[in-house]
């Protein structure tokens, strides 16, 4: 509506007798009323008015009291300018809103009616807010379930041309002297690259990425932006830009571009400033997302040397084992075990499992001193007694209080016959094994290390035929509780029974049954650090056909 | 099955080879057998899933019908992996390198020890150009989200093969797709037709590792990341605890359905004690699937279970009363719990509407 024809209440309009012939009507009226004169002085005000403009007084210039947006729009009024159609009349008189409708007299006087507007603006912002903090809640949960930072860039950047421009590139922080770039178009695709970009290029980016304050969208020209830094494909010239920052945790997580084209308006300032609320957040997923990842890898190095490793066959002698680590968020624990191979197949392997007094990380960082030093003792490996006693003077100077409970076996293949010296330190006996399934406790004791001066421990040797194991185990296995009672130890006498059935089995079957019935007995329930390794005497061809198990099940095998 | 054109003879002679040297036990014969045959010009996927994989299959059918033992089904099927790792091997060795599809994550059910059907799905991914990571069984559900984090693989393949894990797999699925990875379903635990996958709101199911190539080749959308759904979102019917009753009771109702056998069979009473142990074992098994059957919400989780609990027991010459019995047991226990007596209802009559196995005196259940 262009608001010089705005005479709409029908007023008779005709300022040289207002207060006359019109002064009941738009003296009483609701609103406030006032009229000026061509030279902008002040003639006259209802009672609304002078409730609106306390202490002005008839004949004063009106932009004194009124705000410049209205004293301008009068002067434009009087000197026969139309003010743009698009843009009414309208603005706040302290902090109340009003639009402004002129009446124009015969004599260059102007009625001016305002009406009040401050609740539906209100009502509006109060819209707007609420739309805003719905994207911006969206924003967060959508950015901060993921922790991969690629991802969380992609999303981002594609959250960004869907909610606050046409397209979006997300510019993270250099790797050397290329940049990770995200581009985004609304409702298009999101693609990745790395390159070797000028930053200086797009005004603002450099001090974006830097952590300055944002530059204002104004300041920006759109025709000198890289090629970079518009998505491919994007549709027509581009209007408006803002760059602004990524704030994260201490140190900046990128800078935003966000591009509209010429025939999308610009940027408003309350845009700009939720465009920053949107960074914030968008920075504060992407810190997260990079400082997860630096963890990871972190835990990933460190833990290299933690995990229990994978054993395969050594010089013709099968090697099984298995871990499993009481808290299901930790991979290593108190636990431990390790083959070190022989240099030569006439020599012998060591193999080595152990328990840690305690659970977690902290007992795996000491699992991880005993290897290595276990690691370094390793020429002296045929006087197991000897070993112990060293590893042990070396735990008692330590700074770690722990002790720890281990059993050694030395393994060597002679024919297709396994030999093996046994020693335990404190630590269940060893289980065997035979081919007839009867289960061989190895007779081997001895003094725990890390505890006394000295330890005292027997070796005891044994021989494996093919096909038959010697399982090296830790407690957790056989003091799993659980069951189907609920309570129940698993205990020495479930562990040697499922092992009579292992008879012949290979390692990794061997070990894997033997973690299975255990776990499956706790269930859900909570149990300590488990671990097992199984040292088996390969079978031959030939002898698996004498085994006495077998052949007994050929006669039943229905084929 | 038995077709006459000359790959489905080669196929079936490749079987029974490899099947020979798997039950004998012969690791490095079931190796041989299975190069030669790629030697020869066999195609691995061939090698993978007609032959390797309906060994591995017909393992768990002779177990079940008590023609293999525990020992040798374990046996069997470590030769068996060993055998699948070795054409890995070969393959590697070959060098054959091409740029990857994409990347994908297989991996088992937290609890799942039958790593076999994943593996195998891995390496046939693998043919089809996908890059792998193979995470195998016993892997806790935090790990495989961290995995995720990690890697950011454009589908999960979750793979399980007994129902009891479903409830642990709806958590898994949803971990998964809060973080914005899809999921994609497969193996027995899901259901027939893979209705529990749909149950639990997984974005796909496969029956097996063709349709899951073929599942990743159409391509999987990624659901966005978001917050992570309760487990009554998916499945409204938990709200009337039952499934939180029956399984926080296990224990009890395990200890008194053995107590109500002893009274009713005295031969219950002079049980030994792994008879007892067995029998008890048993029963926690039937708990748990009634437990998966409330939590799906589906019968079918029960009544199948109890129709192939029947048919083992049936191959070892044990009647199915004692079943019956137990189940009786059970639904007095649980007689205030409208949805979980039903359940029972259902399985004892699909137990009786088993044909009539011949008549052996004794409750034997657990032997």
């Amino acid at each position: 509506m262009p608001p010089l024809v705005a005479v709409s209440r029908g007023i008779p309009a005709r300022p040289s007798d207002a207060d006359r012939t019109v002064g009941t009507t738009w003296s009483d009226a609701p609103c406030p009323v006032l009229v000026a004169d061509r030279d902008g002085g002040l003639v006259r005000m209802n009672g609304a008015a002078r409730t609106l403009l306390p202490g002005a007084v008839d004949g004063e210039p009106l932009d004194r009291r009124v705000p410049v947006w209205l004293s301008d729009a009068h002067l434009r009024v009087t000197q026969g300018l139309h003010a743009p159609a698009d843009a009414p009349l309208a603005g706040s008189i302290d902090d109340r809103f009003f639009a402004a409708h002129p009446t124009p007299g015969a004599d260059g006087d102007v009625v001016w009616w305002l009406v009040e507007e401050t609740d539906r603006r209100l009502a509006q912002a109060l819209d707007d807010a609420q739309g805003r903090s719905r994207i911006l809640t969206e924003v967060s949960s959508t950015l901060l379930s993921t922790l991969n930072v690629a991802r969380c860039m992609e999303t981002a950047t594609a959250m960004a041309a869907e909610h606050l421009a046409e397209a979006a590139v997300l510019v993270a922080p250099s790797q050397g002297r290329r940049y990770p770039l995200t581009h985004a178009q609304r409702g298009g695709r999101v693609s990745h690259v790395t390159q070797r970009i000028d930053v200086a290029a797009v005004p603002g980016l450099g001090e974006a990425l830097q952590g300055f304050p944002p530059v204002p969208a104004r300041w920006i020209n759109p025709d000198d932006l890289p090629d970079w830094a518009v998505p491919d494909g994007f549709a027509g010239p581009v209007g408006s830009v803002i760059v602004t920052p990524l704030p994260g945790h201490g140190v900046p997580a990128g800078a935003l571009i966000l591009l509209r084209s010429s025939t999308e308006q610009a940027f408003t300032e309350g845009e700009e400033l939720f465009a920053r609320l949107f960074a914030a957040r968008a920075g504060a997923a992407l810190s997260a997302a990079r400082l997860y990842s630096e963890q990871t890898r972190i835990t990933e190095t460190l833990m290299q040397e933690l995990l229990p490793p994978t054993l395969t066959s050594v010089h013709g002698v099968d090697f099984a084992g298995g871990y499993r680590a009481a808290k299901e968020q930790d991979r290593v624990g108190g636990d431990f075990y390790d083959v070190h191979p022989a240099a030569h197949p006439s020599q012998e392997s060591l193999v080595v499992l152990g328990d840690v007094a305690g659970k977690g990380l902290d007992a795996a960082v000491l699992t991880g001193k005993i290897r290595n030093t276990l690691h370094a003792l390793l020429p002296l490996a045929d006087d197991h007694e000897r070993l112990l006693n060293l590893l042990n003077g070396a735990l008692l100077t330590s700074r770690h209080t722990r002790f720890a409970t281990l059993v050694l076996a030395s393994v060597s293949r002679r024919g297709g016959k396994v030999h093996l010296r046994l020693t335990s330190a404190g630590h269940l006996p060893p289980l065997i094994v035979r081919n007839d399934g009867t289960v061989e406790e190895v007779d081997t004791r001895g003094t725990l290390v890390g505890a006394l001066p000295a330890v005292t421990a027997s070796t005891v040797r044994t021989v494996l035929a093919p096909g038959e194991t010697c399982l090296l185990f830790t407690d957790g296995i056989t003091e799993a509780r659980g069951g189907p009672l609920g309570d129940d130890l698993f205990g020495d006498h479930r562990l040697r029974r499922a092992l009579t059935q292992c008879a012949g089995m290979p390692a990794e079957a061997v070990v894997e049954r033997v973690q299975m019935l255990a776990s499956q007995w706790v269930g859900a329930g909570r149990h300590d650090d488990m671990a097992a390794v199984a040292i088996t005497a390969p079978k031959t061809g030939r002898l698996t056909v004498v085994n006495g198990r077998a052949s007994g099940q050929e006669g039943r095998r229905n084929r | 099955m038995r077709g006459g054109t000359p790959e489905n003879r080669l196929a079936d002679r490749l079987r029974e080879q490899l099947w020979q040297a798997v039950v004998d036990g012969e690791e490095h014969r079931a190796v041989d057998v299975v190069h030669a045959a790629a030697a020869d010009g066999v195609d691995e996927q061939t090698l993978l899933l007609e032959v390797i994989a309906r060994v591995q299959e017909k393992i768990g059918v002779e177990w079940a019908a008590d023609r293999l033992t525990v020992a040798q089904e374990h046996a069997a099927t470590a030769i068996n992996e060993r055998v699948v790792a070795s054409l890995a091997d070969r393959r590697r060795a070959a060098g054959r390198t091409q740029a990857p599809r994409g990347r994908v994550t297989v991996s088992c059910i937290d609890g799942e020890w039958h790593a076999f059907p994943a593996r195998l799905v891995a390496e046939v991914l693998g043919l089809h150009g996908w890059r792998v990571d193979y995470l195998g069984a016993q892997t806790p559900t935090p790990h495989l989200v961290a995995h995720l984090h990690h890697t950011d693989p454009d589908a999960v393949l979750l793979s399980g093969s007994i129902a009891t894990h479903l409830p642990t797999a709806h958590a898994a699925v949803t971990a998964c797709q809060a973080i914005g990875v899809p999921v994609l379903a497969g193996g027995r635990a899901f259901g027939p037709g893979g209705r529990y996958a749909r149950a639990l709101g997984a974005d796909r199911w496969a029956p097996d590792a063709r349709g899951a190539v073929e599942v990743l080749a159409a391509g999987l959308a990624r659901p966005r990341p978001a917050a992570v759904r309760q487990v009554s979102e998916d499945l409204p019917h938990l709200v009337d605890q039952e499934y939180t009753m029956v399984v926080q009771s296990r224990p009890q109702l395990v200890k008194q359905t053995l107590v109500e056998l002893e009274t009713r069979f005295p031969a219950v009473r002079h049980y030994s004690d792994v008879q007892r142990e067995r029998t008890a074992e048993d029963l926690a098994h039937i708990v748990d699937y009634l437990a998966t059957a409330l939590y799906v919400d589906d019968p079918e989780v029960f009544t199948g279970f109890l129709e192939w609990t029947a048919g083992v027991l049936e191959a070892r010459h044990v009647p199915p009363h004692s079943l019956l019995a137990g189940l009786d047991a059970l639904a007095g226990q649980l007689r205030d719990f409208p949805r979980t007596v039903s359940l029972i209802e259902q399985g004892s009559a699909a137990v009786r509407g088993r044909p009539a196995p011949r008549p052996v005196l004794g409750p034997d259940l657990g032997v």
